[in-house]
This record gives C-alpha cells, sequence and structure tokens, in this order.
C-alpha cells in the first residue's frame, strides 16, 4: 500500500518522460541541431582539445599530433553521428587505438572533458546525454577490449 | 566511545571538505559512486548497489566519509561510515550504527542499539556507463552487535552476523525525456534483525533467507538526481512483525568531493510492542569524498 505512492512518483515521472518525448527525442536532425550544427560542435570540440592539453592523465597521448587535422576529423565525427550532413573518413575507432592501452581512468578523462566542452557550449542536458549514448558503443573499440 | 568516533568522522569531512588541494579524487564520472548506505556500503540509502564508493577508476585509490540520519517517530538512527576503494575494483568499508530508543528507551531500560558493520566489496565484470550488461559486485557486511541486551530478550540467537549479496547497476542514457535512468538490483542473504540492530536469527527462522532489493534514479542534470528504493526483510522474531523498508530520495553532488542526500524512509513497524505503529521519517546523508 505504502509503496503505491512510490510507483506513483515513478509512474509520473515515466508520463513527463512520453510527453517531453515527442519534441526533444527525434533522432538524428536534432541532436545535430541541439549540438549547434557544424560550428557549434566544431567549438565543442576546440574547448575539449583545450581542456586534454590541460589534463595531465591523458594529454601524453595527444603529445605530437597534427592537432588541426585532428580538430577536423573530430568534428566530423561527432557530426556524422549525431545525424549532421557530415561523413567522417578516419580510420575506426579500434585501429586507431590499438597501440595506445587506453585505460579505463583514461577514457573516463576523456569522457568528463567532452561532457564539461559541451556544457560549456551551453548543450542541454538531455543533448549532451544521447551523443555520449552513441559513443558508448565505440568503448571496447578504444580500450582494445 | 561512539561519540569519540562521530567527532572523528566529522573531522574527516570538515578537513576533506576545507582542501581542495586534495584535487585528485579519482576519475570516474560524477556520482558513478553512488552514495554511503546506512550500512556502510555504496549504494542509495538502505541497500548496497553493485557501484564502488569515492571515485577511484582502474589506477587510483579513493574514499569516502560519511555521516546520516534517520528520523522516525519513536526511533533516530546515526550512522558514522569510512570507506576506501582500489583500482575500481575492491572496496572496504566500516559503518557504526546508533539506534536511539527515544520512546522505548524507558520501557526497555536501554537507551541504544549500537551496531559495527565491516563491509567488503568486489566488482566482479563489468561497468555501470559502458558495458550493455551493466556492473556486477558481490559482497559481504560483516555485522557485530555492542549491546546485545535488547536483541537477546526479543529472542534473537546471535549477536553476529554476515550479509552476502549480488548486485548489478547500470545506467541508461537518455533513457527518460532524454535524462539518464540508473538501475540497481541487489539479492542478499542474511539472518538479520532490522538490519542486525535486533540481531541475527530468531524462535521464528534461525537460517538464511533471500532478499531482493532494488532501486532506479534518474538523473535530472549531473547534479541532481531523484529515485526510490525498496529493501525486502526477513521476519525472524516473534515477537513483533518485521516489515520491508522504502524510500524515496533526491542527491545532490555538486562536486566529486561531496555529495547530500535527503530522503523520506518508511521503516514500516519496528519492533512495535507498544504500538508505535508505522515509523517514518527524514533521512540525511552527507558524505565527502577523497
Amino acid at each position: 500500500m505504502k509503496f503505491a505512492a512510490v510507483l506513483l512518483i515513478l509512474a509520473s515521472l515515466t508520463l513527463t518522460g512520453c510527453q517531453t518525448n515527442g519534441s526533444e527525442a527525434e533522432p538524428g536532425a536534432d541532436l545535430y541541431q541541439q549540438l549547434g550544427e557544424r560550428s557549434g560542435i566544431a567549438d565543442i570540440v576546440e574547448d575539449l582539445l583545450y581542456l586534454i592539453v590541460d589534463d595531465d592523465r591523458i594529454n601524453e597521448h595527444f603529445a605530437g599530433i597534427d592537432i588541426e587535422r585532428f580538430h577536423t576529423q573530430l568534428t566530423d565525427q561527432l557530426c556524422d553521428l549525431s545525424g549532421g550532413p557530415c561523413t567522417y573518413t578516419g580510420r575506426g575507432m579500434r585501429e586507431s587505438h590499438a597501440a595506445m592501452n587506453i585505460t579505463a581512468t583514461e577514457f573516463n578523462a576523456l569522457t568528463e572533458n567532452l561532457i564539461l566542452a559541451m556544457e560549456d557550449n551551453g548543450v542541454p542536458t538531455s543533448a549532451q546525454n544521447r551523443l555520449i549514448q552513441r559513443l558508448v558503443p565505440m568503448y571496447p573499440d578504444i580500450r582494445n577490449l | 566511545m561512539n561519540r569519540c568516533f562521530m567527532a572523528f568522522a566529522s573531522g574527516c569531512l570538515a578537513l576533506t571538505a576545507a582542501f581542495p588541494a586534495m584535487a585528485d579524487v579519482g576519475s570516474r564520472l560524477w556520482a558513478t559512486g553512488g552514495v554511503t548506505s546506512i550500512e556502510g556500503s555504496a549504494g542509495g540509502g538502505l541497500s548496497p548497489w553493485a557501484l564502488l564508493s569515492g571515485y577511484a577508476s582502474d589506477e587510483e585509490w579513493g574514499g569516502t566519509v560519511t555521516l546520516s540520519q534517520a528520523t522516525t517517530e519513536d526511533y533516530s538512527l546515526n550512522v558514522a561510515g569510512a570507506g576506501v576503494t582500489w583500482n575500481n575494483r575492491v572496496e572496504l568499508t566500516f559503518a557504526r550504527q546508533t539506534l536511539d530508543l527515544d520512546t522505548l528507551g524507558t520501557v526497555l531500560d536501554e537507551d541504544e542499539l549500537v551496531q559495527d558493520i565491516v563491509g567488503l566489496k568486489v566488482r566482479l565484470a563489468g561497468d555501470v556507463l559502458y558495458s550493455p550488461w551493466g556492473q556486477w559486485s558481490a559482497g559481504l557486511q560483516h555485522k557485530q552487535n555492542r549491546e546485545y541486551t535488547v536483541p537477546e530478550a526479543v529472542g534473537s540467537e546471535d549477536d553476529t552476523g554476515t550479509d552476502f549479496y549480488l548486485g548489478g547497476s547500470k545506467l541508461f542514457f537518455a533513457a527518460i525525456a532524454g535524462r539518464n535512468l540508473l538501475v540497481n538490483g541487489t539479492l542478499r542473504a542474511t539472518k538479520a534483525n532490522q538490519g542486525g540492530l535486533l540481531g541475527f536469527g530468531g524462535d521464528r527462522n534461525n537460517g538464511y533467507e533471500a532478499m531482493a532489493e532494488g532501486s532506479v534514479s534518474l538523473f535530472l542534470t549531473r547534479q541532481w538526481l531523484v529515485g526510490a528504493e525498496y529493501r525486502q526483510k526477513p521476519d525472524n522474531l516473534g515477537f513483533a512483525t518485521e516489515d520491508d523498508w522504502w524510500d524515496v530520495f533526491v542527491a545532490w553532488v555538486p562536486d566529486r568531493r561531496i555529495s547530500v542526500t535527503a530522503a523520506w524512509v518508511d521503516l514500516g513497524e519496528v519492533a512495535d510492542v507498544a504500538n508505535l505503529g508505522d515509523q517514518s521519517g527524514a533521512y540525511l546523508s552527507i558524505q565527502a569524498s577523497f
């Protein structure tokens, strides 16, 4: 009986979810818009690169790379992934990370920096979550698991 | 002794909060250590989750200190806890619970029940965020009553007991209105009466029984989560029935270093020999990580 109160709260949360779903959770183009299209994504990636350079947990992995090329490729990749009109032409994630022995600590550090970069650029929570959701399947490839 | 421990834990909390120089709190993402349950293990308020306390990722150490209080109509429970986690693999915790028998105290001629709990949890497989099948952990909680007069008087068989549990936790990204949903399920083998505060085993049943516990939490943002928990309980003592526990909570995680959890808990009837009725009330917990 008392548990009914809990269920009621959960049910109302779920219902609210369904109502807002229509406007928010359209796949593809909508996420791309919320990230600010290609120019917005380029800004996010630029901020991400500044955060990476300052982050002693992971900056070693980025030492000596062609930063301009990396910026273009990651921007294209996130644009592509979020449903935008871009095509990622870089190497596959498993191939490009194979020799790097990425740890969970390093993976978490990059995820954290990406979230902070999205926050700095005013990306709504729901769009942040949906972009991360599309990146998560790359986890085993990036960590070479 | 108990006051000393509380003072020590408060000191640790204050120190941790006051030293921004201790910046290496660990690399796991915000709130992925859960909070500290009343038995010291990382979890929600009432149930251990498969998450390990603090923020240590696979190359790191981390720790937490926590003070919690639940106040119902006729009881108040204070918990001081501390834990360390190694490599997001092993969690070792300690908690001291003190239950003040506000109303029953005069009847029973005993002011409080005190219990120490040492907890060990091992992450078996998976990652709560990144694994499609979630994160799985096994743990134990070894519990020792420090005051046994009351538990013995109400028919408990032992002043010491060990709970064993298996837990699974999984975060579903963008599950509801683009918000992340954290789901936890725990199966516990236990003989504990009222979590052990009334001893272990009893006249009605003296064997291990499997109890189901579960929770759902929604991250409104990465700083705020709301949710509910349920914990099934055994009913070993003949003198009074034991009810399941549940709560609804809101947790605020402004930073890895600190979290504050407020909840409404319902413990059902607790040792109801004097028609005290349902015990429900507010729960507040503050945790610092280092």
